[in-house]
């Protein structure tokens, strides 16, 4: 009691340090960049994955390319029409596409780490099995064997 | 005396830059959520290679059709989605040894010893009009009976489940266990 009620007691209360706020930002900053990732390529093509239970993670994210299929956004409907299509990395492209861009990621990986290249299929649910199996048959051609069906986890 | 202490930088606005640079962040990333099915695809037969080299005797093998209205057809009997793990299941462990059921090869593994290995292969098959979800969920339920049988082999021998077991014993239990889903050479299901 006699450290606190002394004589100074009636001084005015200090103000609130404003210093250590900043810290608990730093600390949400880092906390968002380690939990997500940049987005690399802007979705041209609507995308809603179907669910699955029995799902996986995706490992070495940094090894695996990505092929999109889906309707064609908005903005993009004019000049593509509503049918499915594939995008890679930034553009609408056809199935014959696809040997160039496997080529593509495959000699932008290590030596050691092309065994283990995988391709993410990123399909919608609506979308029909008769493009997807072209593009697995594509891959299938150019001996990119690992594939991934992206889906979202069912609760 | 003359000269006071400096006074302290007004440090307030450097929470203001960092809420800046989260909302940069904030925009520019996404969440990584990046689950699904991880498959591998059967390599292009080599076009001098005779077909006769791929000869699955009748038994070792069910067809999973699904046809372009997602109507699914396993075995030789159409059955609705629910029921397809429990075939699979079935057929993949064979409790009775049932001469139509896939046939067992005693085999021995490494730091288990002898096990028999189903030799059971799930070959599915789809239409060009099938659409990605029904195609999703079937695999998923072909996953799903594998993981349940693994996990009823891990709990027998090891007395845990299938993901708590140590790498070792997972790579074990995988190989008494096999993932045989084979995806077909794409043709048309339905018939017109």
């Amino acid at each position: 009691m006699s450290k606190f009620g002394g004589s100074n007691n009636k001084k005015e209360v200090p103000a609130l340090s404003s210093g250590s706020l900043s810290d608990i930002v730093f600390m949400l900053l880092f906390f968002f960049m380690v939990t997500t990732q940049l987005r690399e390529t802007e979705n041209k093509v609507i995308v809603k994955m179907p669910q699955a239970s029995e799902v996986v993670k995706l490992e070495r994210k940094d090894l695996s390319s990505y092929i999109n299929i889906g309707t064609p956004t908005r903005t993009y409907q004019a000049q593509y029409g509503t049918d499915a299509r594939i995008q890679l990395n930034d553009s609408f492209k056809t199935v014959n596409d696809i040997r160039d861009f496997i080529a593509a990621e495959r000699e932008s990986m290590s030596e050691a780490d092309r065994g283990l290249m995988t391709t993410v299929i990123r399909a919608d649910e609506d979308t029909r099995m008769g493009i997807i199996t072209d593009v697995k048959q594509e891959l299938r051609r150019c001996s990119a064997l690992k594939i991934f069906y992206m889906a979202r986890k069912a609760e | 005396m003359g000269k006071k202490k400096t006074p302290a930088i007004n440090s307030s606005s450097t929470a203001d830059i960092a809420f800046l640079l989260l909302c940069y962040f904030l925009m520019t990333t996404t969440m990584g959520s990046q689950n699904g099915l991880s498959r591998r695809l059967p390599p292009m037969p080599d076009p001098n290679q005779k077909l006769e080299d791929q000869k699955v005797n009748r038994r070792n093998i069910i067809v999973v059709k699904i046809n372009s209205a997602d109507r699914l057809l396993a075995g030789s009997e159409p059955m609705d989605i629910s029921q397809l793990k429990d075939k699979v299941k079935e057929f993949l462990t064979n409790p009775l040894d049932d001469p139509n059921l896939p046939e067992k090869t005693m085999t021995d593994i490494e730091g288990f010893g002898q096990y028999p290995v189903s030799k059971g292969v799930i070959s599915l098959q789809n239409d060009r009009g099938t659409s990605y979800q029904a195609y999703i969920a079937v695999q998923n339920e072909l996953v799903k009976a594998v993981n349940e049988i693994r996990d009823d082999f891990a709990l027998k021998n090891y007395g845990k489940p299938f993901l708590t077991l140590n790498e070792e014993q997972q790579e074990i239990t995988k190989k008494a266990i096999p993932q045989n889903i084979s995806e077909a050479e794409p043709k048309d299901v339905t018939k017109k």
